[in-house]
């Protein structure tokens, strides 16, 4: 079935002539890019596996000794691992719910017959376009206590966003929700515009009100694509590293994946680390699972 | 077949190109890895001496003290050769010598006659491990300390010494021991009027914490543990070292508001900005102070040594760096040359004028070196009474586990002085036992 899709070469074609075959061309194309993937993704996934039972230090010459789950079991009776999750997922909670209020609230804004709306559309779609450190250290500069635009905007006077230890993981999420919500607002307005006109026509006739309209037929039509969007920003956002490293290093901020950074590259606790970043990807494909699973009952509906 | 083949090879030998890079020997040419800082200019003006009588071309490479740690090691855990030599933190020693990255420097440590020519403090923390072995691992090249830099004009004014002595019953000065540096602190913290006591070490990333606290701890007669058999527990955590933890809070009380997050930088700010009367910097960062362009107000700034604390004891945390050789080098024989010229006294003279804080003991002792400018007296005096942290391999986590538990109770109001330092003493504990260190 496969071979079917494939259309074979062309025979007057340069490459057939010097006898190379249509799968001796897909071979070129495809070796290297598999090849790649082995070496730098799947030999390192099963390496660092098999580190994760060792105490190896990649700071010294010393041999790794095999430890079995000891530092499964030391890293999930930490209490301070328990706090960078348990903040991780404050973060998480709060920048993709914001994300998918804001985005959603401009997808909405957006669906509708207005002046300028494909320029309007591109311009909001500039922060997501953005590098990540880059938006990091303009939004320091941003939140600058002394001569930051924001306070000043909001005559908020010297306001500390960043180091002050309960506002700084707030104020990193915030940051999030302004790059990202303009993500959630393209995939969301592909599902608005999906949704059939016909059906808004019926529900006037039958004088449904805004909300009912909204609850009952947006809502329940565009929520696949939503959860997509969902399922997105949730693995990235907890992966978080370069906004939350850039912006604030409190206590208060340290996301599971900086205490991971500092496990393995400033402690040099390779085989330890190894074993965290194993119970993140596991945590991240519960949870996408979760969001999976879900994502199938609303499409089955 | 032969062409699958032929397209298996292409596509294997392109995704192996850009693993090969070409490395061109140099013997003439020497790499010196340092942090970007005032030091490491001064460290390149030097270098360029030594081209100009020796025709090898020396460049200091640099990057942020955010980065060094990181970008340091994980050269030397790549066995890279990208670095002949490197400036390395003193806390490096156990971790760069038990793995293999500094070459043993013992010989010519002997041979150069160098625990003769430079300070003994500087020779027993920046190149000696493991402690009292006689093993040496790098060449004493920027002394460091913490110490003080505090308003001048603000001590001097005379409306504040009366108000001062009314209040406290003794004269405004220079701080004799660190109940008058509280006074003080408290005394000219007035928030209405954006002017505060002290400015002191807080980040809890990297070794900040730990510098600044450790100068409260030694004066107080606390140690952070035995380092010749690994025991924290009674010692960390002793009456002494509470009563200095509990000082050190109760001084950022009167630091600026949002300090909860200041090194170096911030420190030399609060002087500049003034925000403070007192501030703990490293000498390292003093130049900025005396210099009109970067410190307005320098002509109104002075400077003190850590003062003693209640039962008279006076130390001060150590900063500062060792230049070693990397194992890993090429070129180790021109390195060892540097080396060799890096110590001669002229040499250490001429490191001295440019900025440099040298550890040669006949440069620091030399009327000449101690009337250049304002602090250099004052360090010379902190480097004879220097102590410093763990240098262990696994100081990084033991840096960590101080961060963790002391960062919540000196910025917050999280347990008592006891309780942290009972809890630092385990965690501590937990890593020695971890690496068998404590049996």
């Amino acid at each position: 079935m496969a071979t079917a899709v494939l259309t074979t070469l062309d025979p007057a074609s340069r490459a057939a002539t010097r006898g190379w075959s249509d799968i001796t061309i897909r071979n070129a194309f495809i070796v290297p890019t598999i090849l790649f993937l082995i070496v730098f993704n799947i030999f390192p996934l099963i390496y660092s596996l098999g580190y994760s039972f060792t105490d190896f230090r990649a700071s010294t010459n010393a041999a790794a000794n095999f430890v079995g789950l000891q530092n499964y079991r030391d890293l999930l009776n930490d209490p301070f691992v328990w706090s960078n999750f348990a903040i991780t997922a404050k973060y998480v909670i709060v920048s993709v719910v914001g994300q998918v209020l804001v985005g959603f609230g401009m997808a909405m804004l957006l669906n509708r017959d207005i002046p300028f709306k494909g320029l309007l559309t591109t311009v909001l779609l500039l922060p997501m376009m953005l590098s990540m450190a880059v938006v990091g250290l303009f939004w320091k500069l941003l939140y600058e206590p002394s001569f930051g635009i924001i306070n000043y905007a909001f005559g908020l006077g010297s306001f500390e966003w960043l180091s002050n230890p309960d506002m700084a993981l707030y104020a990193v999420a915030l940051t999030d929700i302004w790059m990202w919500s303009p993500f959630v607002m393209l995939l969301s307005l592909a599902g608005l515009s999906a949704v059939p006109k016909h059906l808004y026509e019926a529900a006037a006739i039958d004088r449904a009100g805004p909300f009912y309209t909204f609850f009952r037929i947006t809502l329940p039509l565009v929520a696949p694509i939503l959860m997509i969007a969902i399922i997105f920003r949730t693995m990235e956002a907890f992966k978080t590293f370069d906004l939350a490293y850039i912006l604030s290093s409190q206590p208060t901020t340290e996301l599971i994946s900086i205490r991971l950074y500092k496990m393995a590259f400033q402690e040099w606790q390779t085989g330890r680390s190894c074993a965290l970043a194993y119970i993140v990807l596991i945590m991240v494909l519960a949870i996408t699972n979760i969001y999976v699973k879900y994502l199938n009952k609303v499409k089955e509906r | 077949m032969r062409k699958t083949i032929t397209g298996l090879l292409a596509g294997a030998s392109l995704a192996l190109a850009g693993g090969i890079s070409v490395h061109a020997a140099n013997a003439q040419e020497l790499t010196i890895f340092w942090a970007e800082w005032d030091p490491s200019n001064y460290l390149q003006e030097l270098a360029n001496e030594y081209e100009k009588e020796t025709g090898v071309k020396v460049t200091v490479e640099t990057t942020p003290w955010s980065d060094f740690q990181t970008k340091a090691f994980a050269e030397f855990n790549a066995k890279g050769d990208a670095y002949d030599l490197i400036v390395g933190d003193s806390q490096w020693l156990g971790a760069a010598s038990e793995g293999g990255h500094y070459v043993d420097l013992t010989d010519f440590v002997k041979k150069n006659k160098v625990l003769e020519t430079m300070a003994p403090a500087t020779v027993k923390f920046y190149s000696e491990y493991p402690g009292n072995s006689g093993k040496y691992w790098s060449i004493p090249a920027e002394g460091d300390a913490v110490g003080w830099s505090y308003r001048k004009d603000w001590f001097e004014d005379p409306k504040e010494k009366e108000a001062f002595k009314a209040k406290y019953g003794y004269d405004l000065d220079v701080p004799k021991d660190w109940k008058q540096l509280r006074d003080i602190a408290e005394f000219f913290y007035r928030p209405d009027q954006k002017r505060y006591g002290i400015a002191i070490y807080t980040d809890n990333s990297y070794d900040a914490m730990a510098m600044g606290f450790e100068n409260a701890l030694f004066s107080y007669g606390g140690e952070l543990g035995d380092y010749a058999n690994y025991k924290v527990d009674g010692i960390v955590n002793s009456d002494k070292a509470v009563a200095a933890l509990e000082a050190y809070k109760e001084l950022y009380k009167f630091a600026p508001p949002g300090w909860a997050k200041s090194f170096f930088v911030e420190d030399n700010q609060a002087i500049t900005e003034n925000l403070a009367a007192m501030s703990m910097n490293y000498f390292a960062f003093f130049p900025a102070l005396i210099n009109e362009a970067s410190n307005p107000n320098a002509k109104g700034t002075g400077f003190f040594a850590n003062p003693p604390g209640p039962d008279g004891d006076q130390f001060a945390a150590l900063g500062g760096q060792g230049i070693s050789i990397v194992s890993y080098s090429k070129n180790q024989e021109e390195a060892f040359k540097f080396l060799e010229w890096f110590i001669k006294d002229e040499t250490q003279k001429k490191w001295a004028e440019l900025g440099g804080y040298t550890c040669n003991k006949s440069v620091l002792e030399s009327a000449e070196f101690q009337n250049a400018t304002p602090y250099n007296k004052a360090f010379y005096e902190t480097m004879f009474k220097v102590k410093d942290f763990w240098a262990v391999p696994e100081y990084a986590e033991l840096l960590q586990q101080l961060n963790q538990r002391v960062y919540p109770y000196v910025t917050g109001n999280s347990g008592s002085a006891k309780e942290t330092l009972d809890a630092l003493a385990a965690d501590w504990n937990a890593t020695f036992k971890k690496y068998g260190r404590n049996q």
